[in-house]
């Protein structure tokens, strides 16, 4: 048996006096790609940004690669560097050329030589296929463009497991395609951990392991993309199938 | 059709300088009155003012009623009292040295701003730069008279007091910034309690304060020199202002940037000076050289505890008996002087901004 690469216990967070992740249990195995999905609000960003310590829990355990989040600023200073982190706008530097966005990481936190991480940079861009926008401003690319630079950035630091917060939601239709086309692609290749929050269902069918449904900040369903879409045991996931797939 | 529509080009904005005249002074009624109101205006004042500046002026005489003959401006009491005004009491014999001091200062200045210089260069430039300027105001070594910074006044003065007032507020000011957007209550606290506190207080009575207060709290016999608590005055003043400035931009920056950079797992040394500070600082570039303008207009606030900047030299040159009421010459004089100096200011920040333009604000 593989070991688990994260693990969440019974995790549990609060926004003020509002119950947002409640009794959250997930074992994720390595090289496992995993869809979530749910209602707005159900918690599933929360609960990967949790993951990164972008969002601090306050009862339970999360264990990534054998390291325990906690306060240490130390595990998590090591966690976030074998995690990767899609956001839904973005958040590209954009004082900072596409190639400097891609090599900030590497060279400030890796301590990789310039050149060399220049190299690594131009071998993600060439991989979601725009090399030729490397010295471009990310306010110069379309949102596409900018989404697929940020999977390139996060790349660079060869993250072991890679979290997807909602990546095609803020972009225009025509532009969804060539950013799921790269994920599909990452996820094809093997080898990576992938969690991904999405209302891709298409791209949960292709390449999901397992799909995760959440509301009101608990996980109500499990199970291979297959049995989830065709089979869906509980009401609330049924509801919110036929609300999404017309 | 497959083929898209040709593109046209756009159609002509202006019909010669007559079009351009009625479309921008005489569109309405009410443009039509603001734009006579304004020749009027320029008509009324422009040549009275040529006629006594420059027509009917005296930039020769050699006394002073000789000056006042003419019935307009009397340029020759600048030629006279230049040096006065220029360099204060330092001795006479010696002014070369506060002049070249002056232009040492300025150049450094100068080139910092030029983005060619900015690498290892201005590490080296300024520490050589300000020791050659030190040995030249205060002297004492290489066959140079000692001349003590009691005795130091005019524009270098006011240089001095400025640059190194701008200088080191700017650091100081910044992290005062971030230590009020800390999370951690002591130092939180702490920043909050001294940006009020100089706020509220007036740079005046902070002048005041270090010339008469501050020898009581030192021990006996221990005395810091004048001009240094006059310079640490206008830092501590403008260190809080400052800070405001970039808390503001601090704040214009979307919380999904410091999470960009958090979770590529940048300390959060590597965020504020990579990621967060430059583009809050390039916000408020604006603000910041109002304020760096406002400071450097301040410097002459040191005449309240005897300091003789330019503008107090200025004065001191006007109660000469033998060249009385040439006031409005000599105010005019300086008033050039600072202009120069915070126009270029204003310029250069204008052109660093759209230098820094990449191409994100559309």
């Amino acid at each position: 048996m593989v070991a688990p690469i994260i693990e969440l216990q019974s995790v549990n967070k609060w926004y003020g006096e509002f119950h947002v992740l409640r009794n959250i249990n997930l074992t994720v195995k390595k090289g496992e790609r995993i869809v979530v999905c749910g209602p707005s609000g159900s918690g599933k960003s929360t609960m990967i940004r949790c993951i990164n310590r972008l969002e601090e829990h306050q009862k339970g355990h999360i264990i990534v690669d054998g390291t325990e989040l906690t306060n240490d600023l130390k595990n998590i200073d090591a966690i976030r560097r074998e995690v990767g982190m899609v956001f839904q706008h973005f958040n590209l530097f954009p004082h900072l050329t596409v190639l400097e966005n891609l090599t900030i990481g590497p060279i400030w936190v890796l301590k990789k030589p310039k050149a060399e991480a220049e190299e690594t940079a131009m071998k993600y861009l060439n991989r979601v296929r725009i090399p030729e926008q490397a010295n471009k401003y990310p306010g110069q690319l379309s949102g596409g463009q900018q989404q697929r630079v940020a999977i390139a950035r996060s790349l660079c630091m060869n993250p072991k497991i890679m979290l997807f917060d909602e990546p095609t939601s803020a972009l225009d239709p025509e532009m969804v395609k060539e950013v799921l086309d790269v994920m599909v692609g990452l996820a094809e290749e093997g080898g990576m951990t992938m969690i991904c929050v999405t209302h891709e269902m298409g791209f949960a069918r292709k390449v999901a392991d397992r799909v995760i449904f959440m509301d009101r900040g608990e996980i109500i369903e499990q199970n291979t993309p297959d049995e989830f879409f065709s089979n869906p045991q509980n009401e609330r996931t049924q509801l919110f199938l036929s609300q999404i797939l017309h | 059709m497959t083929t898209a529509t040709e593109s046209l080009p756009p159609p002509t904005a202006s019909t010669g300088p007559i079009g351009w005249i009625r479309e921008r002074l005489f569109s309405s009624p009410l443009n039509t009155i603001l734009t006579v109101l304004s020749v009027w205006l320029i008509l009324m004042s422009l040549p009275p003012f040529i006629e006594w500046a420059l027509i009917k002026a005296n930039f020769t005489a050699a006394t002073s009623q000789e000056c006042r003959a003419g019935g307009g401006a009397c340029w020759a009491f600048i030629g006279v009292k230049y040096r006065l005004m220029l360099f204060g009491l330092y001795p006479y014999d010696e002014q070369w040295r506060p002049l070249l001091a002056s232009i040492f200062l300025i150049g450094l200045i100068v080139a910092s701003c030029m983005p060619r210089f900015w690498n290892l260069s201005i590490v080296i430039m300024w520490p050589v730069g300000l020791v050659l300027v030190a040995i030249l105001m205060w002297g004492g070594i290489l066959g140079l008279k000692y001349v003590e910074n009691t005795l130091w006044g005019g524009l270098p003065l006011t240089l001095i007091l400025a640059t190194f007032g701008i200088a080191l507020a700017f650091p100081f000011g910044v992290m005062l910034a971030l230590g009020r957007r800390s999370r951690m209550p002591a130092i939180k606290t702490l920043c909050v309690l001294y940006i009020e506190l100089i706020r509220g207080v007036p740079l005046i009575s902070m002048l005041f304060m270090s010339s008469v207060m501050l020898p009581l709290f030192l021990p006996e016999g221990f005395s810091i020199d004048k001009l240094l608590r006059a310079q640490i005055a206008i830092i501590l003043f403008a260190a809080a202002y400052l800070a405001e400035v970039v808390r503001g931009g601090l704040q214009a920056i979307p919380k999904g940037q410091y999470e960009g950079a958090d979770s590529l797992g940048l300390s959060y040394g590597q965020k504020m000076g990579l990621v967060i500070l430059p583009q809050a600082l390039k916000i408020v570039i604006p603000p910041l050289v109002s304020l760096f303008i406002a400071v450097f207009k301040d410097t002459s606030l040191v005449v309240i505890i005897g300091i003789y900047d330019l503008m107090q030299s200025t004065k001191v040159a006007l109660t000469d008996p033998a060249w009385r009421g040439f006031s409005i010459e000599a105010y005019i004089f300086v008033s050039v002087i600072y202009f120069v100096f915070c126009y270029s200011m204003s310029k250069y920040s204008q052109n660093l901004e759209s230098r820094l333009a990449t191409g994100h604000k559309r």
